[in-house]
């Protein structure tokens, strides 16, 4: 029988990522994720991990990057002007093909902007926030139990595609108390030229990473390459595992959809208040649905494309706590074959569920 | 008797080892290598100390030196 | 006869794309031979910088990782932590040290992480064109101080040894230099000493190497050692600061 525990959303992630394997975080304090970085101070410390406060952002996204270059599995977190910082670092980490788990806790913005939550920075995060032709993978989890489910999940996907995969939460999330199964995870071996070996906690030996040349020939860690067509040939590699990611990695939930008219669309936080509003309305007959991408890059298109192919004229309305950035990849993904409405506040404003039902009113009447 | 061996290939011909001999027993040539760049010769005529300034100060490590 | 000089095993024996007479070439070679003579080459991980030496690890015969421009000691920090037992170096420019680095050279330092730093000196930035560098001295001309470096404008030659050397968790700071054989041979000994350090577990380690830039100094490769010897050092007084 697994144990329950009560624990805020940002405590969570940390707990996640030690569960997860995680051997060296470095962060830097920035609201409203400031107790992810006390967390792993504390437990990173009790592990013999490494744990270090960096002298900014920019220095913690690069240590991540030594660290993973080294082996390990490495987070940073931070909330988004902290991750507007970490962007050129995960341009590398994208370019030497380096697996990362980066954390952003939304807040509101632009600039300094306040430390309620937002959702404003899905455009960063899902294409590509630094320079390049990059994807992160990006996870969205919902709720306290998949902030701490999604580590697993992050560090598993980062070390499978040697790629940084963001999760994005909201400064909600990060604060709210909720319970959690806390289950121990062994840790995988995740192919056979990787070997597994005990060092404090565990370190698994890649055959590209940086552990000294001893037994084999140097491996170097780049992401420039000068000579003539030799950045083109990274570049399709590069397409080839994204379109990989895009076929295999779709992850989304979805609620009442059989008979559903409209269909919400809402992703972490908001997704809550959503199906608050989804059930009050069944409750009344109202035939709504909902779609929560988990997925948020690659974005969940197969669930859009196959409901827009389907013969009911359907209606989606996306909610965000932003002013329309997953309703972009909504309208991208359904192609013009379904109505897509949308509603959203931002800068730390948060649509509640009777602003969720009034705009469905003004929706069914236009039906 | 000793001598040093240049690798022309890799030589620039900065001359820094032409400069630093202490017995002026490496020239400039004027022919060109495959890089198109000046490359310098080394004169055995027995004088060579093995003193290995020019190997020291040779940017481009095309210095070996025999004692 | 007795082979009493050969090309080091950690260098690989390449043309580089390194200037006629550019430092770069002598203190590559100088590092090769010390990590061969400590026998640590199976150890070392180099962490490269941004500037004329971003392709470095084109050259050593060891693990070698890039670095964003100006983050390699965060990069060192990270890979030493994690990897105690290897021996971690960054090898960086003016530029990467001293400008854009600055922060994470001095955090990197004032936490007294156990790494070796080889910090390039030519008071010039080589790979972009010869723009002017925190290092560069009074009354130098380059790409973006066309009537040479004025401190009301451009402030002073930047001393970051010298700033470095206050902190307590700094163990090693010499300033050496390559403008003559002999002077060489004092650099290679420095750099010794900071891997030492390092195997030793000493703490942090940095030798600032004033190197030579002849084509944007303007001077011919001989010209350029002495302009070092005659001017530079004045400004950047060699030697053991820490």
């Amino acid at each position: 029988m697994a144990e329950k525990i009560l624990l805020t959303g940002n405590e969570a992630i940390g707990e996640g990522a030690i569960q997860a394997g995680c051997q060296f975080y470095a962060g830097y304090p920035i609201t409203p994720q400031n107790e992810i970085t006390a967390y792993m101070a504390k437990r990173m410390l009790e592990l013999n991990r490494v744990f270090i406060q960096a002298e900014s952002e920019l220095a913690a996204i690069n240590m991540v990057f030594g660290a993973s270059a080294a082996g390990v599995r490495a987070l940073t977190s931070s909330s988004s002007p902290g991750i507007s910082l970490k962007q050129e670092g995960i341009s590398y980490i994208a370019g030497c093909q380096l697996p990362a788990v980066i954390v952003n806790v939304m807040r509101g913005g632009p600039g300094l902007g306040n430390i309620a939550p937002a959702q404003s920075d899905y455009f960063q995060a899902t294409r590509s926030g630094g320079h390049g032709d990059y994807y992160s993978i990006v996870l969205a989890p919902s709720s306290v139990q998949e902030a701490f489910e999604f580590m697993k999940l992050a560090f598993d996907l980062a070390d499978k595609y040697r790629n940084p995969v963001i999760i994005l939460a909201d400064g909600m999330l990060g604060q709210m108390m909720e319970p959690l199964e806390v289950t121990s995870y062994k840790l995988q071996v995740i192919s056979k030229k990787q070997k597994l070996i005990t060092h404090n906690s565990s370190l698994i030996t890649k055959e590209w990473t940086l552990t000294g040349c001893k037994g084999r020939k140097p491996n170097i860690i780049r992401s420039l390459y000068l000579a003539e067509g030799v950045l083109e040939k990274l570049n399709l590699r590069l397409q080839k595992k994204y379109k990989a990611i895009q076929q295999k990695e779709q992850r989304h939930e979805s609620l009442n959809l059989s008979d559903a008219k409209v269909i919400l669309v809402a992703y972490g936080t908001m997704a809550r208040i959503a199906k608050s509003a989804v059930k009050r309305l069944r409750d009344k007959g109202k035939k709504i649905g909902l779609i929560r991408p988990i997925t948020l890059w690659p974005f969940p298109n197969n669930i859009f494309r196959r409901l827009a192919m389907s013969n009911k004229r359907l209606t989606f309305l996306v909610i965000e706590m932003s002013y329309g950035q997953m309703l972009e990849d909504v309208r991208l993904s359904l192609n013009g074959r379904a109505k897509v409405e949308f509603f959203g506040r931002a800068g730390g404003g948060i649509p509640t569920e009777e602003e969720i039902i009034k705009k469905l009113e003004v929706i069914s009447d236009k039906l | 008797m000793s001598k040093i061996t240049i690798n022309q290939d890799k030589c620039k011909g900065c001359l820094l080892c032409v400069n630093f001999c202490p017995k002026a027993l490496i020239v400039k040539k004027d022919k060109l290598n495959k890089r198109g760049l000046n490359y310098v010769e080394f004169k055995d005529n027995g004088e060579c100390l093995a003193c290995m300034m020019c190997a020291v100060i040779c940017p481009d490590c095309c210095i070996e030196v025999y004692k | 006869m007795q082979k009493i000089f050969s090309h080091p095993k950690s260098l690989r024996n390449i043309s580089t794309h390194y200037c006629p007479g550019c430092g770069h070439g002598i203190v590559h070679r100088l590092i090769a031979e010390v990590v061969d003579e400590l026998g640590i080459r199976e150890k070392v991980i180099a962490v490269c910088p941004v500037g004329c030496a971003v392709i470095a690890y084109d050259y050593w015969d060891f693990d070698c990782s890039e670095a964003a421009h100006g983050r390699a000691l965060a990069v060192a920090t990270a890979i030493k932590r994690v990897r105690p037992e290897n021996i971690v170096f960054t090898y960086q420019g003016d530029g990467d040290l001293a400008a854009i680095g600055t922060n994470e050279t001095i955090h990197a330092a004032n936490r007294g992480e156990n790494l070796t730093t080889i910090f390039i000196n030519n008071a010039v930035y080589g790979m972009t064109g010869g723009q002017m560098a925190p290092t560069t001295l009074l009354k130098q001309k380059t790409a973006t101080t066309p009537k040479g470096r004025d401190a009301k404008y451009h402030g002073y030659p930047l001393k970051i040894s010298e700033m470095l050397a206050i902190l307590p968790a700094v163990k090693y700071i010499e300033r050496v230099s390559l403008h003559s054989p002999q002077e060489v041979i004092k650099t290679k000994k420095a750099i010794k000493q900071a891997f030492q350090n390092q195997i030793d577990n000493l703490g942090f380690s940095l030798v600032e190497v004033l190197s030579p830039c002849p084509t944007y100094w303007g001077l011919t490769p001989k010209d350029s050692l002495d302009w070092i010897k005659e001017v530079m050092v004045k400004e950047f007084p060699l030697g053991r600061l820490k």
